[in-house]
């Protein structure tokens, strides 16, 4: 393909949507309106995932062994748990740093009231192991398991907390997957009309480039740029957006609501905008892409 | 240069446009084509440009079987064409050299040389001084000079006209025929199709009749009388 050709097609492509104001600018916001509710599903998702991950890496299933085990059969249930699939990462805490925790926390500034323990831990029976999960939702059958094994008293877990999230998580996924989808149809839609109109206003102009022996290609890439560039033009334009909303709203609870802040961990703007940034260029310029050489096919045979 | 061999075009079923039309035009021929409303002549022009394919016969152009022309290879063989219409069929957002240059982009020139030879079609066609004027504000004749200028630029072999004086007073019609004339004693062969008999019989060049879709006559240089 030559160079001229190239520049042809940009510079007309960019003429047709000037030519063409009220249908691209609708489509362009239209667009925008899509992808300004992808990149908040998307940011609520990826928060809301981070905040799960890290839920599931600090909510630990506890297991205290029945009085009276030898260290060989406390290692010997240790192993089957490691051997689970969904365990992550399996620690055993023994009596004495259940103590120096329980010391730290909780009598920390009356040792004076701890050191009346001293000699005589009064959480001997508290050696346990702390088992991190791989995947939350896994915990009910790994419970279960812990539980039948010999020399288990009790197993403690914390189900609700993260099944709440997760459930949240998936809800939210699916509603926005929804809604997305539903506008993304009607971008598609917007563009091929914007094209649509594009191809019937230029409907003589294209008659002679065909009698002058312009290629197909010549023909229809004004149409093709005009949609990708109204696609980039509606992705860029709530990528803006949504980096200057997130930085406030998230600026803004923290100093609001320290309660809630110190629960929350925000996941940086850069990290989410670093993943979100292409994917709304290219979903921006996809539609862009599909709607117009949907279009063309349709209006355009050449 | 132009063969057609058995042609028949019908455009649905019922009666065919053209006929079982035989036809040989040499290269560097002046010909006009001549015939009543609705007898095909501006379906054979058609057909030369690929714009339509015959249910029947062989057309040959160049040397080129045009049913062997695969559809992506059209726009290359249309730049050996030339055409004009009898209404112009500028573009009405760009002026006079950006409507001449227009047919150069299409096909990929280099600026330099749009640079060069619009000017020089403007001067063939006697519109250098207006080369900033759009199509509105120039006369009829004065559009159908572009057209042609633009039917040029490219240096096609073959200049096809369907009734370009059409919508022109006698005048102007008088000189678009004159520079058709001049273009084709230049070597470029050049048909006309016309409903001006007066003109037609004045030229003496050859003249096919077309009637209800086949040829009725052919008359060679200066033969031509509306009897046929
Ligand atoms: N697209 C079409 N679909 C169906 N029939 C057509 C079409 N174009 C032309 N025809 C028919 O084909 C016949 C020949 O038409 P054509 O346009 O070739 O005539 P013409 O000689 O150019 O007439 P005129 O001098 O009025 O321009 C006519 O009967 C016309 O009605
Ligand atoms: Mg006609």
């Amino acid at each position: 393909m030559k160079i001229n050709t190239l520049v042809y097609s940009l510079v007309q492509g960019i003429k047709n949507i000037g030519r063409n104001k009220m249908f691209s600018i609708a489509s362009a916001a239209t667009m925008s309106a899509c992808i300004f509710m992808f990149g908040l599903f998307y940011i609520l998702v990826t928060n809301f995932t981070g905040m799960v991950k890290e839920a599931e890496e600090s909510v630990a299933v506890t297991v205290f062994f029945d009085s009276g085990l030898t260290d060989e059969q406390i290692k010997t249930i240790g192993n089957q748990i490691t051997k689970r699939a969904e365990v992550a990462n399996c620690v055993y805490v023994s009596a004495d740093e259940a103590w120096e925790y329980v010391k730290e926390n909780y009598f920390e500034g009356k040792e004076e009231l701890a050191a009346a323990f001293e000699g005589d831990n009064p959480v001997a029976n508290s050696a346990h192991y702390e088992i991190y999960l791989d995947d939350v939702e896994m915990q009910a059958s790994l419970v279960q398991y812990i539980e039948g094994l010999a020399g288990v008293r009790e197993v403690k877990k914390s189900e609700a907390v993260a099944n709440t999230l997760s459930d949240f998580n998936r809800l939210i996924s699916y509603v926005s997957a929804g809604i997305i989808l539903i506008l993304l149809c009607v971008a598609v839609f917007l563009i091929s009309n914007t094209v649509t109109v594009g191809i019937s206003v230029r409907r003589e102009e294209i008659a002679i480039m065909k009698l002058i022996g312009a290629t197909d290609f010549l023909v229809r890439a004004p149409f093709v740029v005009e949609g990708m560039i109204i696609g980039l033009v509606g992705a860029v334009i709530p990528l803006v957006l949504l980096y200057i909303l997130y930085g406030r709203i998230v600026g803004y609870i923290n100093d609001r609501f320290d309660f809630i802040g110190s629960m929350l961990n925000f996941i940086p703007e850069n990290r989410i905008f670093h993943g979100l940034t292409p994917i709304a260029v290219l979903l921006g310029v996809g539609i862009g892409l599909i709607g117009s050489i949907w279009t063309i096919r349709k209006h355009l045979k050449v | 240069m132009i063969t057609l061999e058995h042609v028949s075009k019908a455009y649905s079923a019922g009666v065919p446009a053209l006929n079982d039309v035989n036809l040989e035009i040499e290269e560097g021929e002046f010909v006009f084509i001549v015939g009543d409303s609705g007898s095909g002549k501006s379906t054979l022009i058609k057909l030369l440009l690929k714009e339509l394919d015959p249910t029947e016969g062989t057309i040959i152009i160049n040397g080129k079987y045009l049913n062997k022309i695969h559809r992506r290879q059209i726009p290359k063989f249309r730049r050996n064409i030339g055409v004009v219409f009898q209404d112009f069929r500028l573009l009405k957002d760009r002026n006079v050299y950006e409507n001449i240059a227009f047919a150069q982009k299409v096909i990929g020139e280099p600026s330099s040389r749009i640079r060069k030879r619009v000017p020089m079609m403007l001067s063939m066609v006697g519109l250098a001084p207006k080369y900033r004027s759009y199509p509105r504000q120039l006369s009829g004749g004065e559009q159908q000079r572009v057209a042609i200028a633009r039917a040029l630029v490219n240096e096609p072999k073959i200049l096809l006209a369907d009734e370009p004086t059409g919508n022109l007073d006698n005048n102007n019609a008088w000189e678009i025929m004159k520079l058709l004339e001049e273009i084709n004693s230049k070597g470029t062969t050049v048909v006309v199709v016309t409903h001006n008999l007066e003109i037609v019989k004045v030229m003496k060049k050859r003249v096919i009749t077309v009637k209800k879709g086949a040829i009725v006559g052919d008359s060679k240089k200066g033969d031509y009388s509306d009897e046929d």
